[in-house]
């Protein structure tokens, strides 16, 4: 077996057992990387000093592993573009939160990868720097907008990754390239340094092989941070605590069981989840609040926080100028100036707002009775390329099942559940828990996932 | 509700968007499309709540008013990617004119 095969936890007990070396782990992925980068287009730039800073970082938690880090978190010295040619050949002057503990605990970045361009999509088909492929099988999407650093992990072009989800872009590619994708609590982690889509929901997270690897690396990551005055003050739990927990006795819901375009999805789910029914755990089929109205919600939210955070690109202080935005971010701006406007504000951005207090009081409710929620991650299996061309909606309406979870800033984890073996791709589940309560989704997710035979990296063929 | 493109054109301005006429056309387009699903929201029943803008909480974080240094850019270091600069200050565009010209 190649060493850029293992997971996390498997490489950091092989380099502390000494049975293999840092260099090793790292030839292994460097010649991975020669193998399958170019066709898949995974990486858009490649630390070069990666191997050099991992040798420094022998003695940190993270051994000086090699993290794969979404192209829209400022990295110093290291060209960032948010897969935008507006951002072509920019070198940010300061580190984003997020890499700079990730370097302190001893992660290095290996390369940064490619996203829909400015995190604008759901299926890494818009970025300015060519689609990505879906590594589990080529004629399909990785989904996105993570979704270079969802294949770099399913493709074991990383031992794992850093992305960011503002309403499904950690989740969705993690379901569609079988990977686990962990976005936390909204102000569990600090945004300072990733390039701004959405501050209300913006939220950096893991992308890794297995539950256990993404709490060992949202361990690195997460915390306050005085430069984001929404980061919770608060110290982070310790992730990895709550693996191999009992869940005896735990209630959880099972939502959109009513919605009728996922019905083949809902019934494969509900199958799976009777493991859970084996080990202890209540499964009832609950009802939630309509998915469909976030989808209206998060297109007026997003685009009008969009419309905010990308007026700063006006090519003076760094950057090129505005025609260099591609056609989602202009379409994406001007919604969201049209529906700030006067006449128009209260029509939309104020109804949008109203609306995400609906869900927000809807989920108090379903947390009275149940610790956890559960619901398909992604309507279906990974789309086929070209799919995103199909509407201007495409991202919002695979997105449907998060956008409620993303709107409310609640924690969610996506873990595989089915794979289909004539077409290898996935499904995933994704489990959601009240604000700041990622333990009781990490305790789910992780029985889950060691008592079923979905992940690829626990279940080796 | 629809949008017309000379509409798009007018918010173009406003988001200080170039755009082509043949583009104003298709983005009115898309536009309408958007707002066909998102004019679904108006199905909802909000007569009783109030907006969220935001849902930590958390009210009025601050921190100390002082300077650090090691938070800081150097001048060298704030013009580093700017594309033209004159004697240590970023070049803008013109916007004011004189009465005369």
């Amino acid at each position: 077996m190649k060493l850029n095969e293992l997971t996390l936890a498997e490489s950091l007990a092989a380099l502390d057992k000494k049975e293999v070396s840092i260099e090793e782990i790292y030839r292994d992925l460097d010649q991975a990387y020669q193998a399958k980068n170019q066709d898949l287009n995974i990486y858009l730039s490649l630390n070069k000093t990666a191997l050099a800073q991992a040798k420094k970082a022998s003695r940190k938690p993270l051994r000086g592993l090699p993290i794969a880090v979404k192209d829209n978190f400022c990295t110093k010295d290291l060209p960032t573009t948010a897969s935008s040619k507006l951002l072509n050949g920019f070198l940010p002057q300061y580190e984003s939160t997020v890499t700079q503990k990730l370097k302190e605990n001893g992660g290095v970045i290996y390369g940064k990868t490619n996203l829909d361009a400015w995190a604008h999509g759901s299926s890494t088909e818009t970025s300015d720097y060519g689609r990505t492929l879906n590594p589990r099988n080529t004629k399909h999407l990785p989904g996105g907008s993570s979704g270079g650093s969802a294949a770099a992990v399913a493709a074991d072009l990383s031992i794992a990754a850093i992305g960011s989800e503002t309403a499904g872009s950690i989740r969705q590619p993690a379901a569609w390239c079988g990977t686990v994708g962990f976005k936390p609590s909204y102000g569990r982690v600090s945004r300072f340094g990733v390039v701004a889509m959405a501050s209300s929901t913006d939220c950096p997270g893991p992308l890794a092989k297995t539950v256990e690897d993404a709490c060992i690396l949202l361990n690195s990551f997460a915390g306050p941070d005085e430069k984001d005055a929404t980061c919770n003050k608060e110290k982070a739990p310790d992730f990895t605590s709550f693996l191999d927990q009992s869940i005896k006795g735990m209630k959880i819901g099972v939502i959109y069981q009513d919605v009728k375009e996922i019905a083949q999805t809902n019934e494969k789910l509900l199958e799976e989840l009777n493991i859970l029914k084996e080990m202890g755990v209540q499964v009832e089929i609950t009802k939630a609040l309509d998915p469909h109205h976030a989808i209206g919600v998060y297109t007026v939210v997003q685009r009008a926080e969009v419309s905010s955070n990308l007026a700063r690109y006006d090519g003076i202080r760094y950057g090129k100028d505005r025609s260099y935005f591609g056609d989602e971010a202009k379409r994406r701006i001007m919604l969201g100036t049209f529906t700030l406007t006067k006449g128009h504000a209260d029509q939309y951005y104020n109804l949008a707002q109203k609306v995400r207090t609906l869900y927000l009081e809807n989920y108090k409710e379903l947390f009275k009775k149940y610790d956890v929620l559960v619901a398909p991650t992604s309507p279906s299996f990974a789309k086929e390329i070209g799919a995103s061309a199909s509407s201007p909606m495409f991202g919002e309406l695979e997105d449907m099942l998060l956008e409620p979870s993303s709107v409310t800033g609640l924690p969610g984890i996506n873990v595989p559940f089915y794979r289909d073996e004539t077409s290898n791709l996935y499904l995933g589940a994704n489990f959601i828990a009240p604000m700041w309560q990622e333990n009781l989704i990490i305790k789910i997710a992780d029985a889950f996932e060691k008592n079923t035979k979905w992940n690829s990296w626990r279940n080796k063929s | 509700m629809s949008v017309n493109n000379s509409q798009v054109k007018h918010i173009a301005e406003l988001a200080n968007i170039p755009i082509t006429e043949e583009e104003s056309v298709k983005i009115a387009e898309a536009f309408s499309e958007t707002l066909i699903v998102v004019d679904r929201l108006k199905k909802a029943d909000v007569s009783k709540v109030g907006v969220t803008h935001q849902v930590t909480g958390f009210k009025n974080i601050l921190r100390e008013d002082v300077v650090k240094q090691e938070q800081s850019f150097t001048q060298k270091e704030a013009l580093a990617n700017a594309k033209t600069t004159y004697k240590g200050y970023f070049v803008v565009p013109y916007v004011l004119q004189s009465k005369d010209t």
